[in-house]
């Protein structure tokens, strides 16, 4: 690491660095691998991706918020219930809306609603960050990290859905000489994509750095 | 930690436990009305959406319709047509090809399945007294697990001419549904199960067995009433 980057890091961070720190550097899917449950299982087609990402972004927005202006007042002791319980809230204000929305989607969705309450990523940064930090800064970080599930997300929904659809978002986009391949849509196609961004991602930023 | 170094990091415990209750009733009394200020805000749409996409669903149920005809059942059990906005009522939708010919009907049915309560929508045609179709309105099981009873064709094989005849008297089914093991299915009126959703599978058996012992016996001695009913919307 040259001695600039040193001194960037023990600066404090900028607005725009927490944001971007989520969406990049510390990217919740690429780079952390955390929230592996609903990355692989909920990413078979670009919108349930989309949908999922956007929903866990919200839930991710609002407990950071939420946590950060009760951090003086939570007790230590009861600290992992309290943010559970904030969580849990507010995925149930997301699952009300997503059926206001759309009853089919809440239908694909289904249990991984709910499971975003148990979504590391979270409980994470409520521990990690928001617990620490002020309010501004904690709702910028969750959005930050909340686009970039959402971006890992529908980076893996979009191939998933296009090569196992022939489709993105619904609209069929290649010829219909195009065999599909199946198995992207199945469990293991996840699989398969997750480690071909991985890779991806890991190989340009050792390129980056290297360079 | 002694009796000593106890008191001098925390002066007073009964003081921290009543900091810990009251954050954690706080916090509870925040969310509660979070929650239930966005269940008051969205219950009217989300109850509209409902109710379109189980019209939706009734015609995967009953199959060859084009229109759909909402009937309610009376507390004199009679069936009588209904603009199905009273959610309270026990409703039934009656199905109707191009040529206004009665099809089939599709009923609602719910039970507990393995992790919250289970709502499907099954077909019954009253003139050969089988179950013609069925559909998973609303479902919270497993993915990967309990999901399989919205999936898996061997399982949704059994909806296709499951039978529902009335004894003699027609007054009860003959041989109510029932579910059994995976492999096991003898008779027409078994739901076979599957292997790795034992419980939500057991569940549909069991909700459609239950339903159709009350609502079956109802439907066909009033078949002629769905029949003769006059111009049924189009859909």
């Amino acid at each position: 690491m040259t001695p600039t980057k040193i001194a960037d890091l023990k600066a404090v961070p900028s607005t725009t660095d927490e944001f971007i720190k989520g969406l990049w550097r510390e990217n919740p899917v690429f780079v952390q691998v955390l929230g592996m449950c609903p990355t692989l299982a909920v990413s078979n087609s670009a919108i349930n991706a989309l949908a999922m990402g956007l929903a866990t972004a919200f839930v991710l927005v609002m407990s950071n918020i939420l946590i950060s202006s009760l951090r003086n007042f939570i007790p230590k002791q009861v600290r992992m219930a309290s943010y559970i319980l904030i969580i849990a809230t507010f995925v149930t204000i997301v699952e009300y809306g997503i059926q206001a929305i759309s009853v089919e989607l809440h239908k694909n969705l289904g249990a991984f609603i709910s499971l975003i309450v148990v979504n590391c990523i979270i409980l994470s940064r409520a521990e990690a960050f928001a617990s620490k930090n002020t309010i501004w800064k904690s709702a910028i970080d969750g959005l930050g990290m909340g686009l970039g599930f959402v971006l890992a997300l529908s980076c893996l929904g979009a191939v998933r859905e296009i090569l196992g659809n022939a489709s993105i978002f619904g609209i069929t986009v290649l010829p219909e000489s195009f065999q599909e391949w199946i198995i992207m849509i199945l469990p293991a196609g996840g699989f398969f994509t997750l480690a071909f961004w991985l890779f991806l991602f890991n190989y340009f930023k050792l390129k980056k750095a290297k360079a | 930690m002694s009796a000593n170094k106890t008191i001098s990091t925390q002066p007073n415990p009964t003081e921290g436990s009543k900091k810990m209750l009251i954050a954690m009733v706080g916090i509870g009394v925040i969310c509660a009305l979070l929650i239930v200020l966005s269940y008051e805000g969205t219950k009217e749409r989300i109850e509209i959406l409902k109710a379109e996409a189980l019209e939706k669903a009734v015609f995967k149920v009953v199959p060859g319709i084009s229109k759909t005809r909402i009937f309610e059942l009376t507390a004199e059990g009679t069936f009588v047509p209904s603009d199905g906005k009273d959610r309270s009522k026990t409703l039934v939708y009656a199905g109707y090809d191009d040529s206004d010919v009665f099809k089939g009907i599709a009923i609602e049915a719910s039970g507990q399945g393995y992790a919250d309560i289970l709502r499907i929508l099954y077909g019954y045609d009253p003139e050969t007294q089988t179950v013609v179709g069925f559909y998973v309105l609303e479902s919270k099981e497993t993915p990967g697990l309990g999901d399989k009873i919205e999936k898996d064709e061997t399982f949704l094989a059994n909806f296709k001419a499951l039978t529902l005849a009335l004894a003699e008297d027609l007054s009860k089914i003959q041989n109510p549904v029932v579910p059994v093991k995976s492999g096991m299915k003898k008779n027409p009126w078994e739901v076979e199960g599957i292997t790795g959703a034992t419980i939500s599978s057991r569940a549909i058996g069991n909700i459609i067995g239950e339903s159709s012992v009350k609502m079956i016996p109802l439907i066909y001695s009033q078949k002629e009433t769905f029949k003769s009913a006059p111009n049924p919307e189009s859909k």
